[in-house]
């Protein structure tokens, strides 16, 4: 195969795994929910879920979006230094969400900033956002794929705290968030918190925070307490699915975390609606591909 | 219990007995209307090319398939944020007369005002399950201002029996969000109270 056709078979592999996130949920997001809607007492929360479940049931057997909205395609990309096609993986990543828009179909969420149209391709300037990390001595890249729709991703927020408030002061900042935004935002989510030095750090690692699975802890020994403390508790607040009252409120909370500066916490909170569509496809320098989070399902 | 559908055109009579946390069936007409077509209704006065006197809408921008000769088919279709229409909800009831006004989460105390006074609802159709909704749909009638591009144009729906509906806010202005608020908002503040004990790693 030359470059051009590796380039083809890798976008037309892309256009179907973007398809399939936008149909089919992560195993361990499905596990979850089936998980919470069995611990559900709650009249209006059992409605919910029952209709949740068959939705995602249609939205498999007719290969239909789940939800209308697709979001803005994002990539989470560590690309090895000798992956064949390393050069060319941006214009790969951008043309299959075009093609996947076209085909599955998605919907047409890129308008652009300031002239204030709707580029009617769901690809625009910046968009899918493409995020890298390059890995030395390898020849694979693993690649995660997310749709940021909307609602989800209005509750983002990132600030920078004094040291004086303390890991205190992030509880209270990603608490806030839960009742004012996170309500709206299509509960049972999952919520990621960056923290870090400044808001962009902060931020992107909160993102990231969400490409992790469901029930993953973090390996730092406080973090990991944190996680668990701020899942009780947005639990204990029983927001319930939609925001409508229930006995859980989230999927999880996953913390990532960097280092910051002596004067400052750099602190984000990003969020996951139930629908949360991501999705990690690995690819071998022959462009052979294995998929985690979809178990058994082939493109 | 038996299923209580609404049917199109929409009286005052029909919604008197209709409380908060009730479950609702549509049946009738059900526009898409969003961001863009409030701004435009309200703030820049274009009037809108439909009339949504007892009718329902939708906050929602569907995915909708192009079949050719004007002919389309909703593949997906399924609420957006409501809370992004409050600013202009309670005028535009006012203008229309629209009946039922389908979205999710919460809205605010304008739209509780417009309900009230206009005698309206605002309902919360279980968001993400967009397939689902669409097997509602029997067929899109018309549409209208496609300049806005596909989730923002006026897509004119006929539905049977969609749902199911969650009141949020009835024609008393009563509001299930704002009354949950004043709960979850007590229990962050015992968690907080709770947890920032224990997270004092700066020592």
């Amino acid at each position: 195969m030359d470059k051009k056709q590796q380039k083809e078979k890798m976008t037309g592999l892309m256009s179907k795994f973007v398809s399939l996130v936008s149909y089919k949920l992560p195993d361990d997001v499905e596990k979850k929910l089936k998980e919470l809607s069995e611990e559900e007492d709650n009249h209006l929360a059992k409605i919910i879920y029952k209709t949740m479940f068959e939705n995602q049931q249609l939205a498999f057997e007719l290969k239909r979006p789940s939800c209308q909205d697709t979001g803005v395609l994002q990539f989470f990309v560590k690309c090895g230094e000798n992956f064949p096609l390393i050069g060319q993986l941006d214009n790969i990543l951008r043309e299959s969400v075009f093609k996947s828009t076209k085909e599955t179909p998605l919907r047409h969420n890129s308008v652009e900033t300031f002239d204030e149209y709707n580029t009617g391709k769901n690809i625009g300037n910046g968009t899918p956002s493409i995020f890298w990390e390059i890995e030395e001595d390898s020849d694979k890249v693993e690649i995660y794929t997310y749709m940021a729709g909307g609602g989800c991703t209005l509750p983002g927020v990132a600030t920078v705290l004094m040291p004086g408030e303390g890991y205190e002061g992030v509880v209270k900042f990603v608490l806030d968030r839960m009742t004012s935004y996170g309500l709206n935002a299509c509960p049972p989510l999952l919520v990621g918190v960056g923290v870090g030095t400044s808001v962009e750090t902060a931020a992107l690692n909160s993102k990231l925070a969400l490409m992790r699975p469901v029930g993953s802890r973090n390996e730092n020994e406080n973090a990991a307490k944190m996680e668990q403390l701020l899942e009780d508790g947005i639990n204990a607040i029983g927001l319930g699915p939609q925001g409508l009252k229930g006995s859980k409120s989230v999927m999880g909370v996953n913390v990532v975390n960097t280092a910051r500066h002596p004067s400052t916490i750099g602190v984000a909170v990003n969020t996951g609606c139930w629908s949360h569509r991501r999705g990690k496809i690995t690819f071998d320098r022959d462009l052979n591909y294995v998929i985690d989070t979809h178990e058994g399902v082939t493109l | 219990m038996s299923k209580k559908v609404l049917t199109t055109p929409i009286k005052d009579e029909d919604l008197k007995d209709i409380r908060i946390g009730d479950i609702i069936y549509l049946t009738g007409t059900l526009v898409t209307c969003r961001d863009v077509a409030h701004r435009r209704l309200i703030e820049e006065k274009i009037p809108l090319p439909i009339d949504l006197k007892g009718k329902a809408i939708f906050h929602a921008g569907p995915i909708v398939r192009d079949l050719g000769n004007e002919q389309y088919e909703i593949v997906s279709i399924g609420p957006t944020t409501s809370m992004r229409m409050e600013k202009f909800e309670k005028e535009f009831i006012e203008e229309t007369g629209v009946k039922l006004i389908v979205g999710k989460g919460g809205m605010g105390k304008n739209t509780e005002e417009g309900c009230k006074t206009h005698k309206a609802l605002h309902l919360v159709f279980p968001a993400g399950n967009a397939v689902y909704g669409a097997t509602k749909v029997e067929e899109i009638k018309e549409v209208h201002w496609k300049d806005l591009g596909m989730p923002e144009s006026l897509w004119v729906c006929e539905v049977k029996e969609f749902g199911p509906l969650i009141v949020s806010i009835d024609t008393e202005g009563n509001n299930i969000f704002e009354e949950n608020k004043i709960e979850f908002n007590k229990r962050k503040e015992e968690q907080y109270e709770y947890i920032s004990q224990q997270v004092r790693f700066i020592k």
